[in-house]
């Protein structure tokens, strides 16, 4: 009876403490231009900031993009440093704490929603220098020529709207992004995350380093025998057997710096407040950066056989010879543009599944007018996202895993050698060395 | 069409993972000692079809946005 209670208890106290986090922040945008005839339709009438309908798609959006500030709950902020730069007009830096959340503009930039934008070119010089008030920023969904609907936001200056910009992006105008009239190189939430998981890898393993100086040839202490069963997981699961036994020594850290840099960034974009909160593998440009660099260390490490292969295939017909030769010229891009799209789909997805679990609550609670609402919401939201969270966090583990062991398979095929020229039925699977001849485990 | 795209993917995805659920726990039954080695090889091929799937759902996104 005493354990039922207590359970119950506990039980409803972790309901009441799930809604707590999930505070709403005050702007919104009610997203009605889906039945309107073609034009542009504005969100809110001037500067009135009432409480519209609850759009999720906005919101969900607003929390896996990348912003200029971390954002706890309420009104509390963490700032962060930005540098920008506009061609014509020079760098400005500083914290993003002097644009006041988009209450003033500085030297023409804005802070709409926690990035910056910048005022468009048309806005008059006056503006693009110093300090001025900003009234409001007013989002408008317009339809550009190609009949697809875009949002454009306005800042609204002294009783005039001027156009907003958001920073470039290089992905040549796809997603309505592009070059515009700034360059944002500050550091972001993802940015400030990355660094933070290259700090925690640096000490991480620099205190497993130094424990093995300090027990030479006596069994692992401390820090050191929580990390060797990953070290040598990785190693004789994943090095081994894609790379071989001649070559996965040089490979062996990429190999477990991929795997934990991306483990360390799923991490922090499952814990909800800083430090994580920030969505990096989530970014493709970070995916991308990641493919790129395993496309990098594979291709400079091609011997010939492998570019022999990949060209000029020996052991097939001859009339399929450039056939083959297409496809794996293609192959060499494909591959590590998959790895990129399968990291970023898979965290991505998962988060905006659990995004959208918790928005049920201000869905139900309509925004906030229906306390018995919300609180139906919060037990099923509660329910749901537990169960998403616990895959979301296998998904955080297998990921790297699976970009690790396809980079050392890329890796593997690149520096493979052949005893002979015809047919590829070498069997990869390589006979585990039993290690226990006193080789140290990290030699 | 985008999301119903999306929809169709998921179908794919959902029918590949249940293939490798059903292949694995009948290896399980024929040879419960292999369970760990099963697990993992099941999980991993998990993650593979989901990751098709994905590609799917992204393209599927990429028509609401481009």
């Amino acid at each position: 009876m005493q354990l039922a209670l207590r359970a119950l208890f506990l039980l409803v106290t972790c309901l009441g403490l799930t809604s707590l986090p999930a505070q709403h922040e005050g702007h919104d945008h009610g997203d009605n231009a889906d039945h309107e005839p073609p034009h542009s339709t504005e969100i809110h009438e001037g500067c009135a900031d009432g409480h519209g309908d609850y759009d999720p798609a906005g919101v969900i959006l607003h929390h896996i993009a990348d912003a200029n500030e971390f954002h706890f709950f309420g009104d509390l902020h963490l700032p962060l440093p930005v540098f920008l730069y506009a061609p014509g007009h020079g760098l400005t830096s500083g914290l993003s704490s002097m644009f006041h959340h988009g209450k003033s503009a500085v030297d023409g930039y804005i802070l709409n929603h926690g990035r910056v934008n910048r005022l468009a070119d048309a806005a008059p010089a006056a503006l693009m220098d110093g300090d001025h008030d900003v009234e409001c920023i007013i989002h408008k969904v317009e339809v550009n020529a190609k009949g697809k609907e875009i949002d454009k936001y306005y800042a609204k200056i002294s009783g005039q709207e001027y156009l907003l910009n958001a920073p470039s992006v290089g992905d040549g105008g796809l997603l309505n992004g592009g070059i515009t009239n700034f360059y944002d190189f500050s550091i972001t939430k993802n940015v400030f995350t990355m660094l933070l998981a290259a700090l925690l890898l640096i000490l991480l393993w620099t205190a497993v380093a130094r424990g093995y100086k300090r027990n030479e040839g006596q069994a692992p202490t401390g820090v050191q025998s929580l990390m060797e069963p990953f070290f040598v997981f990785i190693r004789d699961e994943i090095s081994i057997p894609m790379i071989g036994e001649k070559h996965y020594r040089r490979f062996q850290p990429f190999i477990m710096t991929l795997f934990f840099f991306i483990l360390f960034c799923n991490l922090f974009g499952l814990f909800p407040l800083m430090p994580g909160s920030a969505n990096v593998t989530g970014n493709i440009a970070v995916t991308m950066t990641l493919a790129v660099i395993t496309a990098v260390v594979a291709y400079l490490h091609g011997n010939a056989h492998f570019w022999g292969h990949v060209f000029w295939m020996p052991g097939v017909p001859i009339f399929v010879k450039p056939l083959l030769t297409i496809v794996e010229v293609l192959g060499l891009i494909i591959k590590p543009f998959s790895l990129m799209v399968r990291l970023f789909a898979n965290i991505t997805a998962g988060h905006i599944i659990i995004l959208s679990l918790i928005s049920l609550i201000f869905i139900f609670g309509n925004n906030g007018e229906s306390v018995l609402g919300a609180g139906a919401g919060s037990v099923v939201a509660f329910a749901f996202t537990m169960f998403m969270n616990c895959i979301e966090l296998l998904v955080a583990f297998v990921q790297p895993f699976i970009f690790a062991i396809l980079a050392a398979s890329y890796i593997g095929a690149a520096v493979e050698e052949h005893e002979h020229e015809h047919g590829h039925e070498d069997s990869h699977d390589v006979e585990h060395e039993n290690l226990n001849d006193g080789t140290p485990a990290y030699a | 069409m985008g999301a119903l795209g999306a929809g169709i993917a998921a179908l794919g995805a959902g029918i590949g993972i249940g293939l490798i659920g059903s292949k694995a726990t009948e290896s399980i039954a024929r040879q419960p000692e292999a369970a760990g080695d099963i697990r993992s090889a099941m999980i991993l091929t998990a993650a593979f079809v989901e990751g098709a799937a994905l590609f799917a759902i992204i393209v599927g996104l990429l028509d609401k946005l481009i």
